[in-house]
């Protein structure tokens, strides 16, 4: 652990990548834009790789801290460094942000190889790995924001990439603006961290947590709530959640790496991060686990409905992050990571699968005119089924053991955890009959559109689904207890409570009963009566209308939120301040200039005698002003017309 | 010496000084050919040298007379200068009248 790890190689080499394709990237040749782009992710795992095989081959010492000698911000009592810290949770996070982000770049060269604008795609998606390697190993709260906003804007570039539709780059803006909301939640917080506890470095502020045990609720509870306002605008958790299915205008990889392995689990990181907030107040973690909860089931039940194959992925994606934030507010903060890791794997898979489906087929979304793909791609398909059982829980894949994971910790906390977990299992459930209804339409049956030509996509875009499928399988293969045993000096040890094996095995299997219970319904209304679903829906017009318009969340944001902001800043803003209140100022300023100008553009006729008329005169007035003594001629020359006037 | 005889008093040259003065500045403001202008700017100029050397005189300074020489000589080059700009002027606008020069006018 003495050689140095070199930990701001990880943030810069993408940041270089970013810089050499995003200046000259329109110059060079294909072949050598394809080459940075890939090289610097590469070399940003392998130190990544480095670091891990120093932490478990030397007696490690964590947390490691590499900070920049030049100091950031020195104001007063305010001092801010470019600190990096390497722990057990910032290693699993950026070995699972650089491996699959390096795998979904190989991907990208096959996927955007036709693409305009390939140089710029790939310099955003490296921007991307830099900020989100900066959030991930920043050292303090402030430095955690710079990556945060920067992969917003990565985010916001990315989705907007096809600028010329409409849709996307109101996606775009979209994501933005609602992220924005979140922002202000955590600005707000790290300002109380700031007032409080006079530092934004979070192993200080663990610290002060620690030495004075009056830090409960109150602040605390105000603080972590802020934070959880940021989490949820970034990891797209009710209420904030709007944004993430409209961001699946960008390119499918860029969904894969961004809108679900990486950028959105921020939010839990940054909840796990400085988790000891969060356990100093009970309230906050309680409004946690019931936003992750509420969420979960929330995303599951209109991802039931919805017809685009990425929109289903989406809204999945933001069930199992709010998953992840049960996981968090029930003080599961290494299950949640568990589950984070794993579902990087498969929610990325799913994702590149689905593209290399939409690929093939030509760019069709539509799960209504898919069908019968299975022996046209087969390895998609193969890849695709891992990735759907692993989702649905099913042992022994990946998201079995970390969902499990979450929903038995959550059982563990008393009768208002029970519901919690009840509100999981449906989850699961749903989970299990969307994941299938997508699997059977887009690949079973008989094809639906004869202008379909599947082709299967090239082996750039078939190994890392490849890989991706093994991580699926055996990502949960590491078993919850030793995970949590490598993360807890990090995230705290509260999972390892397992002293009833009896009741996790029932839980388990329960588990395991609504999963094959939700692929039993699937079979049955997608494979053997496709009519039903159609009679269903039209059994419950109501029910159907409610998920198939998402809940009228947009249209209720819209009317209650945006048009009164709009036509705030239209009528108030726009027309009383600026052009009344502004503008009258200008007009008034520019008004008395031309009066002025006016009257003394008469002195400028252009007539050279009269200028010399107006200086022989103004010169004879001085003159006059110098010459006569008026200290005597006044009163003398009144008198004299006081005389005159006859007194 | 005998020019500025002792019977002469001193107000007489200034008086004569500001007579020319007065006419070098009528001259300009009446007169519209652009040459005649020019001549009365030459008299007032010689119009303040004369009270120059007449104070110089009266008080024994040689300074104003040293004046004098720079006024004469910056008066030559001006009217080199000027010459060559009525000339300039004339070329292009086929007139000397001044209240037909307003070029520059709004």
């Amino acid at each position: 652990m003495n050689g140095a790890l070199n930990l701001w190689l990880i943030p810069l080499l993408p940041f270089a990548g970013f810089l050499l394709n995003g200046i000259l990237g329109s110059r060079l040749p294909k072949w050598l834009v394809t080459a940075i782009a890939l090289v610097t992710p590469l070399a940003a795992f392998g130190v990544v790789l480095n670091a891990a095989r120093s932490v478990f081959g030397v007696a490690a010492s964590l947390p490691y801290v590499e900070t920049c000698p030049i100091p950031w911000i020195n104001a007063g009592t305010l001092h801010v460094d470019f600190s990096l810290v390497l722990d057990q949770l910032s290693l699993v996070m950026l070995l699972v942000i650089t491996g699959v982000g390096f795998l979904i770049h190989i991907y990208s060269v096959g996927y955007m190889g036709d693409e305009e604008g390939y140089a710029r795609y790939f310099s955003f998606l490296n921007l991307f790995l830099f900020f989100m390697t900066v959030l991930v190993l920043a050292g303090n709260a402030l430095l955690m924001f710079v990556g945060w906003e920067g992969v917003g804007l990565a985010s916001y570039l990315l989705i907007g990439f096809y600028f010329k539709k409409d849709s996307a780059a109101n996606a775009g803006k979209k994501a933005f603006i609602v992220n924005r909301i979140g922002d202000v939640g955590f600005l707000i917080g790290m300002f109380l961290l700031l007032a409080n506890f006079g530092t934004l470095t979070f192993s200080e502020i663990a610290i002060k947590l620690g030495q004075d045990p009056g830090w409960q609720g109150g602040v605390v509870t105000v603080i972590a709530l802020c934070l959880l306002l940021g989490a949820t605008g970034k990891s797209a958790q009710l209420p904030l959640y709007i944004w993430l299915p409209d961001a699946m205008e960008g390119p499918t990889p860029v969904s894969a790496l961004i809108h679900a392995a990486t950028m959105v689990t921020a939010g839990v990181y940054m909840i796990a991060r400085p988790h000891v907030l969060f356990d100093h107040s009970a309230f906050a973690l309680g409004v946690v686990a019931i936003v992750g909860a509420a969420t979960a089931l929330f995303a599951a039940t209109i991802g039931l409905v919805q017809n685009d194959i990425k929109r289903v992925l989406a809204y999945s994606t933001i069930s199992q992050l709010g998953y992840m934030f049960l996981g968090c507010g029930v003080a599961a903060y290494s299950a949640a990571i568990f589950h984070l890791m794993t579902h990087a794997f498969f929610k990325a898979l799913l994702f590149l699968a689905a593209g290399s489906v939409i690929h093939s087929i030509g760019g069709e979304q539509d799960l209504r005119k898919m069908g019968g793909l299975r022996k046209k791609l087969p390895v998609t398909f193969w890849t695709m089924t891992a990735a759907v059982f692993a989702i649905a829980g099913f042992p022994p894949l990946a998201a079995f053991f970390s969902k499990d994971a979450i929903l038995y910790s959550a059982f563990l906390q008393g009768p208002g955890g029970r519901a919690l977990w009840f509100v999981g299992l449906v989850t699961a459930l749903l989970t299990a009959l969307y994941m299938f209804r997508l699997w059977y339409l887009t690949f079973m049956g008989e094809s639906r559109s004869t202008e379909i030509h599947a082709h299967e996509s090239p082996w750039s875009m078939r190994g890392p689904l490849v890989i991706l499928a093994l991580l699926s399988v055996g990502g949960g293969w590491i078993g919850i207890e030793r995970f949590a045993a490598f993360l807890a000096p990090a995230t705290g040890q509260r999972i390892a409570q397992s002293a009833t094996p009896h009741l996790e095995l029932i839980l388990s299997g329960a588990a395991v009963a609504v999963a094959l219970l939700g692929w039993l319904i699937a079979d049955r209304l997608y494979r053997q009566k496709p009519a039903e679903p159609a009679q269903v829906a039209a059994a419950l017009p109501g029910a159907y209308k409610l998920l198939a318009n998402k809940y009228y969340v947009d249209e209720i944001y819209g009317a209650t939120l945006v048009k009164p902001l709009l036509g705030f800043s239209r009528y108030v803003l726009g027309w009383v301040v600026d052009i009344g209140l502004l503008g009258g100022l200008a007009w008034l300023l520019g008004g008395i200039a031309m009066f002025a100008g006016a009257i003394l553009q008469r002195w400028q006729s252009g007539n050279l005698r009269s200028y010399a008329a107006w200086l022989a005169a103004g010169a004879a007035a001085v003159l006059l002003f110098l010459v006569v003594p008026w200290n005597s001629v006044w009163p003398a020359s009144i008198e004299f017309i006081w005389k005159v006037a006859g007194h | 010496m005998s020019l500025f005889s002792q019977d002469v008093p001193i107000s007489w040259y200034l008086l004569l000084s500001a007579v020319l003065f007065s006419l070098g500045v009528v001259g300009f403001l009446i007169k519209r050919n652009l040459i005649t202008v020019f001549m009365s700017i030459e008299l007032m100029l010689n119009a303040v040298n004369l009270s120059f050397v007449t104070f110089a005189h009266e008080w024994h300074a040689v300074k104003g007379q040293i004046f004098v020489f720079f006024v004469m000589m910056v008066a030559a080059a001006e009217a080199a200068v000027g010459l060559a700009i009525i000339i300039a002027v004339f070329r292009a606008r086929a007139t000397l009248a001044v209240d037909r020069i307003d070029l520059m006018k709004l």
